[in-house]
């Protein structure tokens, strides 16, 4: 097991190193020149020059991506062109908005997707199967911010029921879990959660199926277990594949995050992202990047060992 | 059979077991007797598809949870296995009964330790402290021979080979001492040598205890070895019953006649049932006579009409075949190529 934990942390440091790079030269070869964002349109030919060497845009690209990392591993990300405050203390507010609401969609993703995928599982073929299986037909067929509109439309605008922008009164004073900020939580939550739940409670319902055909099931049957024993080795069974989609979609989570905080105003770093590419702001769009990836990476490197850690048949390779 | 017989730890009256198929209902066991006295083994031979383990699956009422439809009566001592609820059959499973499958590999839990597994039957049935059922398991695998048992109890399957994952699986059925041990070819997916070892093993530990046991296996070899009486199955029905002397020494069915004489020609041990000549019927189509009569070489025109009906050829011998009377102690046929 240790050493599985130590080789499998070796690898994650040249996929991080790949990462960032394909982070640097991904916004690099994007269209779109940073400095016509910045300087007025009347700007000279002069001008430009001298803002391209201010930002080191006249540098080679290796040289750029290496000064980059040197200072990216010093937590210096550069300066943001747009608000002219630094990359890192932007991403890192938007950061804590983000993991609120990946927290809470999380939880409810996974808690969801796991109750709906076992039913289904344990009770294939039936009407509760059907009914499962429409919902995360739908769940996954449904495009975020679409969903994240008409959950606006409706809860917002028609019922007026729940506050359809941002994270709830008073941003400055933090982030408190009383009713005027998990108000403004909720719909976040449903639109971001939905495709992750509906893929996790498909996953789990083939998993749970798959181990319900396996011989050892009749032999704890014919050991004369009871029923709620018998469902723990299910279960037990299903879990490494359970975890393993349930870490992928956790990070796939982060990608639909940029829609739904765009259309909820959540001030978090899929929003950071999206205005940093609105606003061609080259170093907070690729401060950003880089912190999202990095929590991809690490997200991975979380599931794999906790997935090793819970199959035995991976633990003792 | 007689009364003079003692009260019998399993009592199979006309059972049947139909599975639903594409073109309605396929019967798979089609109205067995089967009588075992207490501390006896019973061998169930056959060839593959001929209801064995269905059979034997019927007896702790696991063919409930298939969608089978099964007539006829199961008994268990004194208990009526048909009638009975589910928590009744979850007792009587894994505590009056015990169930041997044929692979260990796939018949135990993959992420569950060895020990876990044979701890939470004895729990289930005993009532035990967790902590006074490993201590149980480990000395039932001192029982069952596995060398440095505390060590192993902590493994998972696939650490452990072939032989030893079936020690361990007797040892879970035997773990709440059970009444009736049903063994479902418990020796067929090992190695020669290790199959050998594995049987005597089971033999000591049931002749030593006095558990009865149901047997299923489709080697000669293996049935002659363990074998007080012996059922012979042909498509779902019994179609010779009796003493192992009598249905392995004098056999009167001519499927039997057939089985034994393949055994003699060839090695004793190998001689699977499946090599012989022709192939069992479909049990979707069967014909309208004995079912064996296709590859039956003995077959008489009566043979081809009326199915037969089992009787009584020596004392306590049952046969089905229309012309039992006339195959005493001739040489036997071989089978017609169909
Ligand atoms: N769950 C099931 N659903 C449908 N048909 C089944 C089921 N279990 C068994 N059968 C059918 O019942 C028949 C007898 O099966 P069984 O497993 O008892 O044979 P067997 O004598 O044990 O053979 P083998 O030596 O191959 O194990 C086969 O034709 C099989 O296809
Ligand atoms: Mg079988």
């Amino acid at each position: 097991m240790l050493f599985y934990a130590v080789r499998r942390l070796l690898y994650a440091i040249p996929i991080g190193i790949g990462v960032t790079f394909i982070v640097f030269s991904l916004v690099h070869i994007a269209p779109g020149d940073p400095i016509s964002a910045l300087l007025p349109n009347e700007a000279t030919q002069e001008m430009v020059e001298q803002a391209r060497r201010e930002y080191g845009l006249d540098q080679p690209l290796l040289v750029q991506y290496a000064t980059w990392l040197g200072h990216a591993a010093r937590g210096d990300l550069g300066t943001s062109i747009g608000s002219g405050r630094p990359v890192a203390s932007e991403v890192a507010g938007a950061v804590g908005n983000t993991v609120i609401l990946a927290i809470s969609a999380g939880l409810v993703a996974c808690i969801l997707g796991f109750l709906l995928g076992i039913v289904a599982g344990l009770w294939r073929d039936r009407p509760v199967d059907h009914i499962v299986s429409l919902i995360t037909i739908s769940g996954v067929s449904i495009p975020h911010y679409w969903l994240a509109i008409l959950l606006v439309i409706v809860f917002s605008v028609d019922l007026n029921w729940l506050p359809p922008l941002g994270i709830g009164p008073d941003s400055s004073g933090g982030w408190r879990p009383d009713w005027p900020h998990l108000s403004h939580l909720i719909l976040p939550t449903i639109a971001t959660a939905a495709i992750p739940m509906a893929v996790i409670a498909r996953t789990l319902r083939a998993s749970v199926v798959d181990v319900l055909d396996q011989d050892f099931v009749t032999t704890l049957r014919a050991k004369g277990l009871l029923p709620r024993r018998v469902l723990w080795h299910v279960i037990r069974n299903a879990l490494p594949t359970a975890l393993a989609v349930m870490g992928l979609q956790l990070g796939n989570m982060l990608g639909g995050s940029v829609l739904v905080e765009t259309v909820f105003a959540w001030p978090g770093t899929g929003f950071l992202l999206a205005s940093a590419i609105f606003q061609r702001d080259l170093p907070l769009l690729q401060g950003t990047m880089l912190v999202l990836s990095m929590f991809f990476v690490l997200l991975n490197l979380i599931v794999d060992l906790v997935q090793s850690w819970t199959d035995p048949r991976i633990r003792r390779a | 059979m007689s009364d003079r017989m003692a009260a019998p730890i399993l009592d199979i009256a006309s059972l049947s077991v139909a599975y639903r198929g594409a073109a309605g209902w396929t019967p798979v066991v089609r109205g067995i007797d089967v009588r075992l006295e207490a501390g006896r083994t019973l061998v169930l031979l056959g060839e593959s598809g001929s209801g064995k383990s269905v059979t034997l699956r019927s007896i702790v009422g696991l063919l409930r949870d298939e969608g089978a439809r099964v007539e006829g009566e199961v008994r268990v001592g004194a208990r009526n296995v048909t009638t009975m609820s589910d928590p009744e059959l979850r007792q009587l499973r894994g505590g009056r009964v015990g169930f041997i499958f044929q692979e260990p590999m796939t018949a135990l839990d993959p992420v569950f330790r060895i020990g876990d597994q044979i701890a939470e039957t004895i729990v289930r049935h005993r009532g035990t402290t967790w902590k006074c059922a490993m201590g149980m398991a480990k000395e039932l695998f001192e029982l069952v021979q596995i060398p440095s048992a505390a060590r192993r109890l902590s493994a998972y399957p696939n650490e452990l080979s072939g032989g030893l994952r079936q020690r361990a699986m007797i040892a879970m059925a035997m773990s709440c001492e059970p009444e009736l041990l049903l063994a479902d070819e418990p020796t067929t997916a090992l190695d020669a040598t290790v199959q050998i070892q594995v049987l005597l093993l089971l033999r000591e530990i049931q002749k030593e205890r006095g558990t009865s046991m149901v047997f299923v296996t489709h080697d000669l070899g293996v049935a002659a070895e363990i074998a007080d009486d012996v059922a012979v199955m042909y498509a779902g029905q019994i179609v010779e019953h009796g003493s192992a002397d009598q249905v392995l020494l004098t056999p009167r069915h001519p499927y039997t006649q057939a089985l034994t004489r393949c055994v003699v020609r060839g090695s004793y041990r190998d001689a699977a049932l499946g090599e012989l000549g022709g192939a069992p019927p479909d049990l979707g189509r069967l014909p309208a006579g004995c079912s064996f009569a296709p590859r039956c070489v003995r077959r008489a025109d009566e043979c081809l009409l009326a199915a037969p009906e089992p009787c009584e050829v020596a004392p306590s011998h049952i046969v089905a075949c229309l012309r039992a009377a006339d195959m005493a102690a001739t040489p036997t046929g071989e089978f017609q190529e169909s």
